[in-house]
């Protein structure tokens, strides 16, 4: 399967901030300035930047959350933009998100079940409480967990929950906005198999969005690095972290501390 | 620690919920009983101290104080559901669409709440029987007219806050739109907010209520209110100064009750959930 | 005699469940000059620690045990001479400088706020003052930012104002809470770099807390690994991080992602996850994720045992560990 699941194409996104006076111009920010690449079906490719740099920008236009102010987002061969509403809406069970957060991006007032139920559409709730746990059997949480809370489950469960509510619709993409920074490293190393193991089983791709370097290298089969807007580099993780040609994806990697036992530690 | 067991330790709350209790108790007992009418004058029978019959004594046109107390309480709760039901009612909903619709529509909604804010409520509320003519009707209309910006801006500033939230994102990632959201994730979130805004509101309407009555804008004869006793007792401060004690008291333990009952549910309901982590 | 020595620092913490323990045991010590980092996973009791310190532990919490500061104990110390010591003689530095720092106030008066508490300088001297330390932190345009407000400096930035206000009084010992985990990689270093700077010319002692291994290998002599309440491991940097004495620094080490790590591979993760405070058994707190554990491991929380010259571990199998291959 190798056809273009995702195609970005010359992506501009601009701001308009609250004006600082009533005389002065409304200050734009220029989020996105032509951001394009392509993926495969099955493959990943991570996105690392800084704050600023515009990767949760792009991530909120693949998911068709705003609107370019120039440029296509093309999932399937079909501009996303130019879709009418209840075609958006059908065409969203093929692409789905996950984000940072993992005590934001579930609502406290609701159960599980629900939670996870909510990218299904035209469903019996027999239906639905088979799919969810279908799901949250495939994130390694059993399916009594759908009675309970979020605030009951720690932050990595949490994130499996998001994961479990990704997945329901069996999408082909996955967007995945920092999806292990807000976690402890040994349930990021979960996580993150996890993910690994859902791309296996079930032929995702994701597009996985990081400011860690390491984690892009374990998890992507190709990045693209990103600064003020654009990227200013792209190719397999080997190539780049081996060999970056660009100065600010070396300043990155030079930034990256290395965990050697014997570096030299102020004494 | 579930709600109910954290409820009955905060001692706030259970004052509070007794006083509120009562009152609410009373108003549905005086549909069934009253110990005397509260609305035949029995001139003869006028300002008697407390005795068998009439346990807090009589009025200076004969009525039984108690009974008097006991049906006024008809009106403050009616007054209390209806001004705060209009009042909820439609300031919520026009929060929430300015929450959800954002752009024209949420200043519009917003600078006429300034609008109505602008105006002093209760000389507003005068006005408006001026106009419309005195009684029970006009006025709680006219308070709960006033309630609404203040339901309409507490609900557009939490709502405003659940939007920007990581869950509505996921949402509209999901496809739902705004209608959905605003029922399935933001009115539940808000909603702790708007109780303990009601029951303040609540406490509010009472007082305007009395305050109304007491200026011969709001219930009228015969039926009875707390606000028009005061009136009454006011000629015979001199004479009786309990005829204004007890509509006086009924009014501030209610309003005491109920303002216990919404700080305790604040308490209560809001910073358990933001410490479940 | 050492400028810090805590010893057998307990903390329980009252919860709906019971009491928890959320420091089991604490001993450490710090000289001038020392540069130590804790570090360990949500929950273990790092912050806890620094918040025993400075004496900001939440309500209710119960402390025992000793931690004397140049001699004077400070368990049991009223208020009044904790905030004594508080910013003059101990300064601290959070995570979040937006938090960390009053959004209503201008940055210069936030740097002389504590001159003028503990020093009782008046205002202009202390304004002067305030902007030679932001020179010192090295914050561009210093002069013109004096009466910035925080909004206006970015992350970085904002450190950098909370580290000058942290040095003001020329504290003996500064406790860094994760200075850099809201900070982008870039300016990580910088800030890193600057700490580094600051303690070895002004001979401070510096105690830096962080889940992060990469930041105590570049600004730390010495390191202590806390795990459910206990350090489970606490040595030189270079020895601890080349020899993983206990299992959790082991499993810690094994579940990072590498850069130019084989891929594909799965990360070795270990297994289970970290009990609440409330669940933490008596005997050694990882057994149950343990994967050398035997029966007398649960039985009483283990000594520190010698694995090298200053480093010790608590686990009685720390020679079976050694002999296994290293992640």
């Amino acid at each position: 399967m190798n056809e273009l699941l995702l195609q970005v194409e010359n992506l501009v996104k601009h701001y308009r901030l609250p004006r600082e006076s009533l005389f002065a111009q409304a200050p734009q920010v220029q989020a996105l300035r032509g951001v394009s690449f392509s993926l495969q079906a099955g493959r990943s490719l991570g996105i690392v930047g800084e704050s600023g740099s515009g990767k949760s920008t792009l991530a909120r236009l693949v998911m068709a959350l705003e609107a370019p102010t120039e440029g296509r987002v093309l999932l399937l061969g079909r501009d996303l933009h130019t879709l009418r509403a209840g075609e958006l809406r059908d065409a969203r069970k093929d692409f789905q998100m996950v984000f940072q957060d993992p005590y934001g991006s579930l609502d406290p007032r609701q159960r599980v079940e629900r939670i996870v139920a909510e990218p299904l559409l035209r469903l019996t709730p027999a239906e639905r409480r088979e799919r969810v746990a279908e799901a949250l059997d495939a994130v390694g949480l059993r399916s009594a967990d759908m009675a309970r809370y979020p605030h009951e489950f720690s932050g990595g469960q949490r994130q499996r929950i998001a994961i479990a509510r990704a997945l329901i619709t069996r999408p082909q993409l996955i967007v995945a906005d920092e999806p292990v920074s807000a976690l402890d490293v040994s349930v990021q190393a979960q996580v993150l198999n996890l993910l690994q193991d859902l791309q296996q089983r079930f032929g995702l791709s994701y597009l996985f969005i990081s400011h860690d370097l390491a984690v892009v290298d374990h998890l992507c089969d190709e990045v693209a690095v990103m600064h003020a807007g654009l990227i200013v580099e792209q190719g397999s993780p080997q190539r780049l972290f081996g060999n970056a040609e660009h100065p600010y994806t070396r300043q990155l990697i030079a930034a990256m501390p290395v965990l050697q036992a014997s570096t030299t530690v102020p004494t | 620690m579930n709600f109910t067991t954290r409820a009955r330790r905060h001692a706030g709350f259970m004052l509070g919920g007794v006083l509120v209790a009562l009152l609410i108790a009373t108003a549905l007992l005086s549909f069934v009983w009253t110990p005397h009418s509260a609305v035949e004058i029995d001139i003869p029978a006028k300002l008697q101290g407390p005795s068998a019959s009439h346990w807090l004594g009589t009025d200076s046109l004969g009525r039984d104080i108690v009974s008097l107390l006991i049906v006024g309480s008809q009106n403050s709760i009616a007054v209390g559901l209806i001004a705060v039901g209009i009042g909820m009612g439609f300031g919520v909903s026009l929060g929430l669409l300015a929450a959800a619709r954002r752009g024209w529509v949420e200043e519009l909604v917003m600078r006429a709440a300034d609008f109505t804010f602008a105006f002093p409520a209760l000389l507003s509320a005068i006005m408006l029987t001026a106009i419309y003519g005195p009684g029970l009707v006009t006025s709680t209309v006219a308070i709960g007219i006033f309630n609404i910006p203040v339901f309409a801006r507490i609900a557009r500033g939490a709502a405003t806050a659940v939007w920007a939230r990581d869950y509505v994102s996921a949402s509209r990632a999901c496809g739902k739109g705004p209608w959905h959201i605003t029922f399935a994730h933001v009115l539940p979130n808000v909603a702790s907010g708007l109780i303990v805004q009601a029951t303040i509101q609540f406490a509010t309407a009472i007082l305007a209520e009395a305050a109304l009555s007491y200026l011969g804008l709001g219930t009228q004869p015969p039926q009875p209110s707390w606000g028009r006793m005061l009136n009454e007792a006011q000629s015979m401060m001199y004479l009786a100064p309990q005829l204004a004690i007890w509509p006086g008291l009924a009014i501030a333990l209610s309003v005491l009750g109920l303002n216990l009952m919404g700080d305790g549910l604040r308490d209560l309901l809001d910073p358990r959930l933001a410490r479940s982590r | 005699m050492p400028m810090l020595e805590v010893k057998s620092l307990q903390v329980s913490l009252p919860g709906p469940r019971g009491t928890a323990r959320a420091l089991r045991g604490i001993d450490f010590e710090l000289a001038r000059g020392d540069t130590v980092g804790l570090i360990g996973e949500s929950g273990c009791g790092k912050s806890m620690t620094a918040l025993a310190l400075m004496g900001l532990l939440p309500q209710g919490a119960v402390i025992d045990g000793s931690i004397r500061f140049d001699g004077q104990e400070l368990v049991g110390l009223p208020d009044a001479a904790l905030c004594e010591l508080r910013g003059q003689r101990i300064g601290m530095i959070f995570q979040e400088p937006m938090t960390a720092l009053n959004p209503l106030h201008r940055i210069g008066d936030q740097v002389a706020e504590p001159l003028r508490q503990h020093r009782g300088m008046g205002r202009t001297e202390a304004r002067a003052e305030a902007l030679r330390l932001l020179e010192r932190v090295r914050l561009p345009q210093a002069r013109q930012r004096l009466d910035a407000w925080p909004h206006q400096l970015s992350g970085g930035q904002r450190q950098r104002v909370m580290i000058a206000a942290a040095l003001a009084c020329g504290p003996d010992l500064l406790i860094a809470d994760e200075p850099t985990t809201a900070l982008d990689a870039t300016i990580q270093g910088e800030i890193l770099d600057l700490i580094a700077e600051l303690v070895a010319g002004s001979g401070m002692a510096l105690l830096l807390i962080s889940h992060d291994l990469g930041v105590m290998a570049r600004s730390v002599q010495r390191v202590m690994v806390m795990y459910g309440g206990s350090i489970v491991e606490s040595g030189a940097t270079a020895s601890v991080f080349e020899r993983l004495a206990h299992p959790y620094t082991r499993g810690l080490f094994g579940a990072r992602p590498r850069l130019g790590g084989a891929r594909g591979r799965k990360l070795a993760t270990i297994p289970g996850r970290v009990p609440e405070l409330i669940d933490l058994p008596d005997g050694c707190p990882f057994a149950e994720r343990c994967g050398w554990v035997i029966n007398a491991c649960r039985s009483a929380l283990p000594p520190p045992l010698p694995v090298a010259a200053g480093h010790t571990a608590r686990c009685i199998r720390v020679d079976e560990v050694a002999r296994s291959a290293k992640p």
